[in-house]
């Protein structure tokens, strides 16, 4: 990895350490009666290894100037690695907090293993750690194949794709010591914030500096999607964590927002992560990927950029359905009902697109399991927006709200259409990015599909029903006027579906893990001598020919 | 001028109306714009025919 810098990279990389290892050391020693100061020690330990990584290879021979012909991949490998890996933690601890719901006792009376604990790493798990992993890997790999251009250089993409995980770790360990700002999917706390900020601008930068190097003059929707995923991502995070810390020696900060704004400025900051943590960036997946596995190209671009438009600006104003029947402004809610509604029009233009594209190619779909978990997250995408809009609705919602139909829902988009694209694209990728002429079995990818979507089924189903008979038995009234349930007793009937959505967890996890084990070994197993010659390179030769189609 | 709720909530409920309306009406002008279908068909179909990109199928 070191001897792939260029010297002034490695330069670069020395001052990054020097500066991490500087602010570690000063948050342990500033919060040594603190929480912060045990993040310090992270920061300064994470900076250590890179100094020391960065001095073993230090002497290495400049890379070879042959390096500006091909696309610079190494990244995109680690980040899928990376991926998998956050995905079983992330599922394992999702599986154990099903189980706590379903058997409370499980906490061995250690305060880290409480359910307030460990549901936020479950959550930040594989929403940052899986998800976001997988869209660092897959962006850097789809921008470089779409603008035919090589990343700008060889360090800052290891910068964002460390300096992500950095802060991945700072959330969770953080989570488990009972750092928390309590705010949904923002739950780190000042310091991470900031860092997270640094690592984003650097990850934008490199999309805009490899687009300005461009060799296509269109730039491919799929570019878009990741574009609006990382610059809106950056605008939600600094807003909604705008915070004063206590002092710079202490975990805990106070945000300058308070009562119904701070509510509102959370649900448009978590229902927008939604909307461009988990839809835009793996919709930008979804058109590269999925055209690509199917060999057919996307059915209609047009609507592709109309869907693209119509999600980014609608999405936006639909967080205050979050909030329906509270102290936020009547008009407010409407106005979150209503672009909620419409929504589903760019939704399922998306979804129906991808399903068209199939059009054609169904015998694959039907043979080829990558290809099924791309069209299985489509048909979940439609289906989860569908619902989306539906439970926005204020009549709907007063139903809803604050029962495990919401859990439903969330799984439904994130089992069914997250975690399947990530796994269709990854298994796709995988073989491109090493080079192999499959991956190493295609019978596990079988069983991890099935595995997923019979997990992902149970769980939904478990939801749905324990969520519609909480919120019958909660607005029940008997002859006198009062309610005929105790919470107690709406409680104990979720008992069998708690257990029925931790059977489906754990089978969605096993998948997970056939996951990790298929791509580890696709990896490991030798390539064959024969297929050396397949290099993908990027369009160097400028002036020459400048009609030539696409891999010439 | 002095801006308070009033004031925040009218501009919210007049200017967001239009611009959304004006923003759809520039994004089909552009997706439906005839010259604009040969890059967009030129961008589509480059994605699956790159040979290179795929050693393995």
């Amino acid at each position: 990895m070191i001897s792939q810098l260029t010297g002034i990279e490695r330069i670069v990389a020395a001052f990054t350490f020097l500066i991490l290892i500087c602010f570690g050391v000063a948050m342990a020693a500033g919060g040594r009666d603190d929480l912060i100061g045990t993040h310090g020690w992270v920061i300064s330990l994470a900076g250590i290894a890179g100094a020391i990584a960065l001095l073993r290879g230090y002497d290495a021979p400049d890379p070879s100037p042959d390096r500006l012909s091909e696309y610079y991949d190494d990244p995109s490998k680690a980040g899928i690695i990376l991926t998998l890996i956050w995905g079983v933690i992330g599922m394992l601890v999702g599986v154990w907090v099903a189980a706590l719901l379903a058997w409370p006792e499980l906490t061995f009376d250690a305060a880290w293993a409480g359910f307030g604990r460990l549901r936020p790493v479950h959550t930040s798990g594989v929403i940052f750690g899986f998800g976001g992993n997988a869209l660092i890997a897959t962006s850097l790999h789809v921008l470089q194949r779409t603008t035919r251009a090589r990343l700008p250089d060889q360090f800052s993409p290891w910068f964002v794709l460390f300096g992500y995980n950095l802060f991945c770790v700072l959330a969770a360990s953080g989570y488990l010591m009972g750092i928390t700002q309590s705010k949904e999917y923002a739950e780190p706390e000042w310091y991470a914030d900031i860092w997270l900020v640094v690592v984003w601008v650097v990850y934008f930068s490199i999309y805009i500096r490899t687009l300005m190097r461009r060799k296509e003059p269109h730039i491919y929707v799929a570019n878009w999607y990741y574009m609006a995923f990382i610059l809106v991502v950056a605008l939600l995070h600094i807003i909604n964590n705008l915070a004063v810390p206590v002092s710079l020696g202490h975990v805990k900060s106070y945000s300058a927002f308070s009562g119904v704004q701070d509510a509102m400025t959370q649900w448009w900051y978590g229902h927008n992560a939604v909307a461009f943590f988990l839809t835009a960036g793996f919709l930008g997946m979804m058109y590269y990927y999925l055209p690509k596995r199917a060999g057919r190209p996307i059915y209609s671009y047009r609507m592709s950029i109309i869907s693209f438009w119509g999600i980014t600006f609608m999405y936006m104003w639909a967080g205050s359905h979050h909030l329906h029947y509270t102290a936020l402004p009547h008009w407010v809610q409407s106005l979150g009902m209503a672009f909620s509604v419409v929504l589903l029009v760019p939704s399922w233009a998306s979804a129906g697109n991808a399903l068209l594209t199939l059009n054609g190619a169904w015998h694959k779909v039907r043979d080829d399991a990558v290809l099924r978990f791309m069209m299985l997250a489509a048909i979940f995408y439609g289906l989860a927006t569908f619902e989306g809009s539906f439970m926005a609705i204020r009549a709907v919602n007063s139903l809803s709200h604050y029962t495990d139909w919401t859990i439903g829902h969330v799984h439904a988009g994130a089992l069914g259409w997250v975690a399947m694209i990530t796994y269709g694209s990854l298994y796709a990728l995988t073989p491109w990015l090493w080079k192999r002429p499959a991956l190493y079995s295609a019978k596990l990818v079988e069983w991890h599909f099935w595995l997923a979507l019979s997990g992902t089924v149970i769980y939904v189903f478990a939801m749905w029903n324990s969520g519609v008979i909480q919120g019958l038995m909660w607005r029940t009234y008997n002859d006198s006027g009062t309610l005929n349930y105790t919470f107690v007793d709406s409680l104990v009937a979720m008992h069998p579906y708690y257990i029925a959505r931790t059977i489906g967890g754990l089978l969605f996890l096993s998948g997970a893990v056939i996951a990790l084990y298929n791509i580890v070994m696709t990896i490991r197993t030798p390539v064959p001598a024969a297929s050396e010659s397949a290099s993908d390179i990027p369009f160097v030769f400028e002036p020459a020919a400048p009609t030539a189609p696409a891999g010439e | 001028m002095t801006i308070d709720h009033e004031m925040l909530t009218g501009f919210s409920k007049t200017f967001g109306l239009f611009y959304l309306i004006a923003m759809s009406i520039g994004v089909l002008i552009y997706a439906y714009w005839p010259s604009n279908k040969k890059p967009f068909d030129r961008a589509a179909k480059a994605v699956v025919s790159d040979e290179e990109d795929k050693p393995c199928l």
